[in-house]
């Protein structure tokens, strides 16, 4: 599970403090699909970046499966991330030297898997990629680069998965498929995905739905085309 | 739960991820491979010199101990070799002189270096000669064999008539070989050898001539010479005979090329500290590039060690092999060293691999590759994951300035610096000087820089064209290259500027040296009774005498009353100082000369012969050596009579000058009944009368030797040559080590003027406008960083002129803004030729790069 309680990022402008994201509380259940959507400015990243661990609140605290992040310096975080958390960026942040299945073994091999390799061929292969597995991220498409992105993200078994407007560089029918993809890897695995996007077709593949305007949250809902609702505990909002 | 990436696995990582960076980080890297070819050329040419040597001695010295004599073997010394050499030592003598060799039939004269040798020498080591195998055959009679050329000069070949004083000699070899001679011997004196029983014949040796005369002894196998020496050596030293064991002449060989190595190791390490340098700028534009997959390595789970390890790994390795082509690149020196310098050094020098000194070059190359990479690698450890999503390059910048560890890779920093300088220098407080003058010199450049920095921000106009004000803004923008490149720059001019002009200062001496005689031929070791017969020679021949210079030679026996050796004791002098002991060749005269400068006391005037005692002025530096004063009383023995004489004053002499100058000058009445030789300086215009005039005077007087000046410069300027050709060398080398560096630094920066070029172009400039925007960008740090490293260089030119060549330093500026010129090209070129990618690269591209 995870919790988000009174989270407060402030920024130092000159003398005076400017908090891009307000005194935001919720719950996220383990397995649930959730979209965080708002306009730009409104403070989505800053919010994933909080509920990732990649930064800290200037306020409040983050639960992630029962360690508080707020509490854990950079590395201990890091090293949670590894076990923890997967990724999916909006510019999908291969690194550009590796191919693609050795963008899959690095969450891997950083944790000292012996198994990566076999791994990654695996995922790879689930996610259509098999044959291009020796392929440098310049090889290959947009779609295809996201894909390998995706396997990177699902090969150390996330227990949460946070993607950055994972559709944002890619066309129409790719977003779509790049969509049903994480989906169907969320429901296999029993990952929570939590997604940040502008895209409002893809927000409404979440189960839930939560709302950002001047960092503030301004609605938490289940989702029109979610398979379920929210549970209730989690829409306590401020 | 998993654990940690094992050291192999992130070595691995570390291997993949380099793939496409690994060419650029070696071309960072490649800046510290000059900078160990130097090292590991050096100190490997250092350890084979040193190991010939140590193989050589025994050829280097002739024998196993080596006894020279000043004024011949005295009759107790000669039975002492002789009931040496009946109980089984051997040993042979040499007398060396100088004396005018004539030619028959050419008639070509010319002052040589005779040794005249007893059978049996060199006891090690061989004489080569041409024909081969000859030198055996030089006591079968009165054979000479001769330097090429001396053949050359004198327009000799082998089987002609060599007249040396009164003797005649058949020249039958000439000389390709002598061990213990440099090549560069005969330059500057051709040798000619003759079995010394002919040496009466010459009847060159009489009272008052200066010949040198040793013996080489040759112990049995086995026995330590030093030891054996030990209880004869009080006999030898009080018969005034210089003892030198085969150990000690090595030792101070040995010496002497330790101290050459690491004085040129200096400028290896300069290489090499500015390759640091080059390495750090480097690091950072690849820092600056790695920001986004550290990013992502950081959100994945990799810690700031493991980030750290990756690329401080990846750093390592490059640094290896820049470090690598640096040793491979410097045993290739090495190996061409002995043709360079090989006629400077006494022995043959045998070129092997020395594993020591790649090594160690080696070792340092890398060490100091790791620890100026390591500055801007500390970065990453910074490096927050939160970059992957959205990039803030002013966070990055203030966690750099935060972290601890930046200050502790500062000092390990400063610290390598000062270890390996003190390492190269002969001292410590050298080593330390030299360590502050490079960061002094870094220091001010650096000022320099941030100077045009903060002008360029103030000074830049809204009235100046866009393209000269852009140019002129990108010296303060984040990121700019401002420093570095001065800084390459800078220290490149700088090095180069300094050679050029300590050279042109030497040579300018030697030109003014040479003009401000006033005469051209010097005849030497002119008897008394030769002097009136030599000046109507030359008169008659309808050339000039411009001074005749009487020479009487004495030896110092007391000071103030006590002998030479109580004031020795008195004033803390070393008890055989050779101030005391040396025989001085002085003269009288009742004026001051202008080559000579008047410092303390008066300058005599004429004295009587009855007068109680005389006056003499000495020059200053022995006045120091002797610890005299004004008005101390000396007593002389001149050649058996003891006259005492007060100094009254002292003056400065410039020993430059191709002119008889002297330690002592005495009032003339005091020494002109004495007896005397005399110099006489001539003026004589033509060559061929130069020539004549010199056969001419040694057909009449065999034991006068004459030298002629425009030959002596001629033999300078070639000594000079074979020096400037060295110096140009490490003037090239300094100017080729700046430009990698130059590469690393405008590297650093090319990411960022890709993309501003490219949006440039978008917003509608044009390929010239942006040609002109990095022409004015490069020019301004061209110009700046050659000037600072030309001031830099006068400064350091200045230094070295004055307190270590002890000559007046001279501007060359002319030559100094050449190279200034230069630079600025230098810069401005690869300035340009880094914006072609600008002009290669589509908008699209560069935009979508982000």
């Amino acid at each position: 599970m995870l919790a988000a309680r009174d989270l407060t990022k402030e920024y130092q402008s000159g003398t005076s403090a400017l908090a891009v994201l307000r005194d935001v509380t919720f719950d996220i259940p383990q397995g649930t699909f959730v979209s965080i959507v708002g306009p730009s400015g409104s403070g989505k990243t800053t919010l994933l970046g909080l509920l990732a661990g990649l930064d800290l609140p200037s306020r409040g605290t983050v639960t992630l499966d029962g360690a508080d992040l707020t509490r854990l310096d950079e590395d201990a975080r890091a090293k949670l991330r590894g076990e923890k958390v997967g990724f999916i960026f909006q510019s999908f942040q291969l690194i550009p030297t590796l191919t693609a299945a050795e963008n899959v073994q690095v969450p891997l091999e950083l944790r000292g898997d012996a198994d990566a390799a076999a791994r990654a061929l695996d995922l790879l292969t689930r996610v259509g990629l098999g044959d291009r597995t020796d392929h440098f991220p310049n090889q290959l498409s947009g779609g295809e680069q996201q894909r390998v992105a995706i396997a990177r993200a699902f090969a150390n078994r996330p227990r949460i998965l946070f993607a950055d407007e994972p559709t944002g560089n890619l066309d129409g029918s790719t977003g779509a498929r790049i969509v049903e993809l994480l989906d169907e890897l969320n429901r296999e695995s029993g990952a929570t995905v939590v997604i940040v996007t502008h895209d409002l077709t893809l927000a409404e593949h979440a189960q839930r739905v939560i709302r950002l305007k001047d960092g503030v949250v301004v609605e938490d809902r289940a989702s029109r085309a979610g398979s379920e609702p929210a549970p209730a505990t989690d829409r306590t909002v401020r | 739960m998993a654990g940690s990436a094992p050291f192999s696995t992130l070595m691995a990582l570390a291997w993949r991820e380099s793939r496409t960076a690994r060419r650029r980080l070696l071309l960072y890297m490649s800046s510290i491979s000059l900078g160990v070819a130097a090292l590991v050329a050096i100190d490997s040419f250092a350890a084979n010199v040193q190991d010939s040597i140590k193989e050589q001695s025994r050829s280097l010295l002739g024998g196993d101990i080596n006894l020279r004599a000043r004024n011949g073997f005295t009759p107790a010394l000669d039975s002492l070799l002789d009931s040496l050499g009946a109980a089984g030592v051997p040993s042979a003598k040499v007398v060396s002189f100088a004396s005018m060799a004539t030619a028959a039939p050419s008639g070509g004269t010319r002052l040589a270096q005779v040794r005249a040798v007893a059978p049996g020498y060199p006891y090690y080591g061989e004489v080569i000669t041409a024909p081969a195998g000859a030198w055996s055959t030089l006591h079968d009679g009165a054979n000479a064999f001769v330097d090429p050329s001396l053949l050359i000069s004198l327009d000799a070949n082998i089987g002609d008539t060599l007249i040396i004083g009164f003797a005649r000699f058949v020249i039958r070899a000439s000389l390709i070989d002598v061990p213990g001679d440099p090549g560069i011997a005969a330059t500057i004196g051709p040798r000619i050898f003759i079995p010394d029983r002919y040496v009466a014949e010459t009847q060159l040796l009489g009272l008052g001539s200066r010949a040198e005369y040793e013996a080489v002894l040759k112990l049995g196998d086995g026995v330590q010479s030093p030891i054996w020496v030990a209880p004869l050596r009080p006999r030898f030293e009080n018969a005034g005979v210089r003892v030198r064991t085969v150990v000690e002449n090595e030792i101070d060989i040995t010496d002497s090329i330790a101290q050459l190595a690491r004085f040129l190791g200096v400028v290896g390490l300069i290489a090499l500290l500015l390759g640091g340098i080059g390495v750090a700028s480097g690091v950072s534009a690849f820092v600056q590039k790695k920001i986004d997959t550290v990013a992502v390595l950081r959100c994945l789970g990799a810690s700031s060690a493991q980030v750290l390890t990756i690329y401080l790994v990846q750093a390592a390795a490059m640094g290896f092999l820049g470090a690598a082509i640096g040793a491979v690149l410097g045993v290739g020196i090495q190996f061409l060293l002995p043709q360079v310098m090989g006629d400077f050094l006494p022995v043959d020098v045998g070129v092997t691999l020395v594993p020591s000194a790649i090594g160690l070059g080696l070792a340092i190359g890398v060490w100091v590759a790791v620890i100026f990479a390591l500055r801007p690698l500390l970065v990453l450890r910074r490096i927050s994951p939160l970059q992957a999503i959205r990039r803030d390059d002013a966070v990055l910048a203030a966690s750099a300035r935060r972290d601890s560890w930046s200050w502790i890779v500062n000092i390990a920093l400063v610290a390598s610096v000062l270890v390996l300088a003190i390492d190269r220098a002969d001292t410590t407080q050298q080593g330390l000087a030299f360590a502050a003058g490079v960061m002094v010199s870094i220091g001010l450049l650096y000022g320099s820089a941030a100077l045009l920095s903060a002008a360029a921000r103030r000074l830049v106009s809204p009235r100046w064209p866009y393209v000269v004000r852009q140019g002129v803004a990108n010296l303060y923008r984040p990121h700019s290259q401002t420093r570095s490149v001065v800084l390459a720059l800078g220290f490149g001019s700088f090095l180069v500027t300094t050679i050029i002009l300590v050279q042109a200062n030497l040579l300018k001496s030697f030109d003014l040296t040479a003009e401000a005689s006033r005469g051209n031929l010097v005849f030497f070791d002119v008897q008394e009774d030769q002097r009136t017969g030599l000046d109507s020679l030359v008169r008659n021949a309808g050339h000039e005498v411009v001074s005749q210079t009487p020479i009487v030679t004495m030896r110092l026996v007391g000071v103030n009353g006590a002998t030479a050796e109580q004031w020795a004791a008195a004033n803390a002098l070393p008890a055989r100082y050779w101030a005391l002991r040396r025989e001085y060749r002085s003269t009288y005269r009742d004026s001051i000369l202008p080559t000579e400068t008047l410092l303390t006391g008066e300058w005599f005037g004429a004295a009587s012969p009855t007068d109680s005692i005389f006056e003499f002025s000495m020059e200053t530096s022995i006045v120091g050596d002797l610890k005299l004063s004004l008005g101390d009383t000396i007593t002389w023995d001149v050649q058996g009579v003891r006259m005492r004489a007060r100094l009254s004053s002292t003056r400065e002499v410039d020993w430059g000058r191709f002119e008889p100058n002297f330690f002592a000058v005495f009032q003339t009445a005091a020494i002109e009944i004495a007896p005397k030789q005399f110099v006489l300086v001539t003026a004589v215009d033509a060559d061929t009368s130069v020539a004549r005039l010199q056969r001419d005077a040694v057909r009449r007087f065999p034991n006068v030797s004459s030298i002629d000046l425009s030959l002596v410069r001629k033999t300078i300027t070639q000594i000079v040559d074979k020096v400037t050709l060295t110096v140009r060398f490490l003037a090239l080398f300094s100017l080729a080590m700046g430009i990698p560096v130059l590469f690393s630094a405008v590297a650093a920066t090319r990411r960022d003027r890709l993309r501003e070029g490219v949006l440039l172009k978008t917003l509608g400039a044009t390929r010239s406008q942006i040609v002109r925007i990095l022409l004015s960008e490069y020019a301004l740090l061209g110009l700046l960083g050659s000037l600072t490293g030309m001031l830099l260089a006068f400064a350091g030119a200045w230094a070295l002129v004055t307190f270590v060549f002890e000559g007046t330093f001279t501007a060359a500026v002319l030559p100094a803004l050449g190279i200034a010129a230069a630079m600025t090209l230098l810069a401005v070129s690869i300035g340009v030729l880094t914006g072609r990618d600008v002009f290669r690269e589509t908008p699209m591209a560069a935009l979508r790069e982000g």
